[in-house]
């Protein structure tokens, strides 16, 4: 295909005393997409943009920005770039536009080239009514909107997100992410952390699932999910019939378009090949085993499976779902 | 080469002086705290104080005409003390919200931030003293070295506040919370007032409050900013030499520590 790699890490590892953060960490994204690190808190995401933006030295392996190596050339790198960071990393006390002025001196714009891009970037973040207020009267999504044109100001080859929509309202995360999209219009190659799982099945052409400091699938959502292999079945069982759950799973080992099965203490998660020939021989040995289904619901495998396959456990302890 | 260099130094010039216009915008915005808590204080220490004790303090133990001039040389070196000690609070909630983070992920020099802020600090207390030095006047303090004196009382307070602002920062970049970094500066800065010669001479304290006083920092500098005020150039000359050597000696380690934490808190 000959794409240019915007990013490349090889076997990075970074430990604070006897804490590893992560380890081993090789990926490569490609310039021009929206690369998505995806993992449950304290995986090792931020650790690894931090790297990535010259902010934290790895304990070992390497990184490279457009070629430009994060530890020996940090200052070719951070021309390269612009940051979104996690935390609301703003100062109450300028105005949106202050804080574009002030990223523009220290971009090392000439200052009628800031005040152009500053006029180009509040258009697109809609902020231009709020420019000239202090941000602490800013809303959590006008925060975000000035977090992101203060990312976009140096006008980046490679633009990171750290988080970009945590504890954001619908309306502004959809928003959000519309923003995100028209930046990959642009050609800005874009690295995202994330923990929601619907973020980054829509949002991200390729992602990493990072967990305990490694990275367990890397891939497109489409990949990571046809890799998993089989859509899925799930089976509700009757509140009177939870004792027959062990030997109707038992008996559907032996249906040959069934892939995997996995019990819970409700029913059953069945992965098949193909569901038009599976779901007949499921229903046939429900009846055998005298076992009344409660409900059976059918679905393209999500990336939620996909997390759970590759790490063994759900990204969140309780689910409150993205949707 | 001399070109890039030009161009480095322009660079670096440029991201200075926004980052200090960065102090002076949030100043403007906060201007009666500003106000009230950093001019303020010092002020009703000098004018309630001073006047307190204009009897109380016996003229002859202190070697002045009168306490408030015997007490103005304290006053402007314990606002270079509270300045230079809460030097690093802004940096300290920088790093904490973030915003330390964002401002290193541009291509700056990473002393820029720094130097920012001591150009900042400085000029705010050396304002200040001015104001004091003002108010004095009007209480009919006269220095008797004249404005050049009051120009060389300016110079030894940045001296000393140079070394305290970089202990200040280097406090900021090590603390694990913003309450710990109060903590201590709350229970510094009055011992190092009290066992100093801002409020009494060395002579008129118990023995062992003396010799605590003579390592203080803060008797060295208000020993050569006093005579300034109070007697004149003769008294003043060789105090001042003194204690710019102790300074720069003083402030070499501080900035060293303060370069050292903050490496470690850059990673």
């Amino acid at each position: 295909m000959g794409r240019t790699v915007a990013i490349e890490t090889l076997k990075l590892a970074k430990a604070f005393g006897d804490v590893k953060a992560i380890e081993h960490l090789s990926f490569q994204v490609w310039e021009g997409e929206i690369f998505g690190l995806l993992g449950p808190n304290g995986a090792g995401k931020s650790t690894t943009l931090r790297i990535l933006l010259t902010l934290l030295r790895p304990t070992a392996g390497h990184a490279t920005v457009f070629g430009h190596d994060v530890v020996q050339e940090p200052d070719r790198v951070r021309r390269l770039i612009g940051y979104v960071p996690q935390e609301r990393a703003i100062d109450r006390f300028l105005t949106g536009r202050e804080h574009l002025l002030l990223l523009g001196s220290l971009y090392h714009l000439p200052k009628d080239e800031t005040l152009r891009r500053i006029r180009e970037i509040l258009k697109l973040v809609d902020l231009e009514d709020r420019a000239d207020h202090l941000a602490k009267t800013y809303s959590g999504g006008m925060k975000r909107k000035l977090d992101l044109a203060c990312g976009l100001l140096p006008n980046p080859k490679v633009l990171f997100l750290d988080e970009p929509t945590l504890g954001l309202d619908v309306q502004s995360r959809l928003r959000i992410w519309d923003y995100i999209r028209r930046l990959k219009e642009r050609g800005i190659t874009v690295v995202m952390t994330t923990n929601y799982l619907d973020e980054a099945d829509h949002l991200c052409d390729r992602l990493a699932i990072i967990d305990g400091g490694r990275i367990m699938a890397l891939g497109s959502p489409a990949e990571l999910k046809a890799g998993l292999g089989g859509d899925v079945v799930s089976l509700t069982v009757g509140a009177a019939d939870m004792d027959r759950v062990e030997s109707l799973a038992k008996s559907l080992k032996a249906v040959p378009s069934i892939r995997a099965i996995s019990t819970k203490p409700s029913g059953i998660d069945i992965r098949v090949e193909s569901p038009e020939k599976a779901l007949p021989a499921i229903l046939d040995a429900a009846n055998q085993q005298a076992c009344r289904l409660e409900f059976i619901e059918y679905h393209r495998p999500r990336l939620e499976d996909v997390f759970i396959a590759q790490t063994g456990h759900a990204i969140r302890e309780e689910f409150p779902s993205g949707e | 080469m001399a070109r890039a260099q030009e161009l480095a130094m322009r660079d670096y010039v440029q991201e200075v002086s926004a980052l200090t216009m960065r102090w002076v915008h949030r100043l403007r915005r906060e201007k009666f705290s500003m106000l009230f808590t950093l001019v303020q204080p010092m002020l009703f220490w000098l004018i309630f104080f001073g006047s307190l004790f204009q009897r109380a303090a016996n003229s002859e133990v202190m070697q002045a005409p009168n306490y408030m001039s015997f007490l103005a040389a304290g006053v402007v070196v314990m606002t270079v003390l509270n300045n230079g000690l809460s030097g690093g609070v802004d940096l300290l909630f920088d790093k904490e919200n973030g915003f330390l983070e964002r401002l290193l992920a541009t291509p700056i020099h990473r002393s820029s931030v720094i130097i920012s802020r001591f150009i900042f600090v400085m000029t705010i207390t050396s304002l200040q003293i001015l104001v004091i030095l003002t108010v004095a006047y009007f209480f009919g303090v006269h220095p008797a070295t004249g404005l050049l004196g009051i120009a060389v009382v300016l110079l030894i307070g940045m001296l000393f506040g140079i070394g305290l602002t970089a202990l200040s920062m280097a406090m900021a970049f090590t603390v694990k919370s913003h309450g710990d970094f109060f903590s201590v500066l709350g229970f510094l800065s009055l011992p190092l007032i009290f066992l100093s010669s801002a409020l009494v001479p060395l002579s008129a304290m118990p023995t062992w409050m003396s010799m605590l006083a003579r390592f203080n920092p803060m008797t060295w500098t208000i020993d050569a900013v006093r005579p300034l005020i109070l007697s004149g150039w003769s008294q003043a000359l060789p105090r001042i030499g003194m204690v710019v050597m102790l300074l720069l000696v003083f402030d070499a380690l501080c900035l060293y520590g303060s370069t050292r934490a903050f490496r470690r808190a850059i990673g």
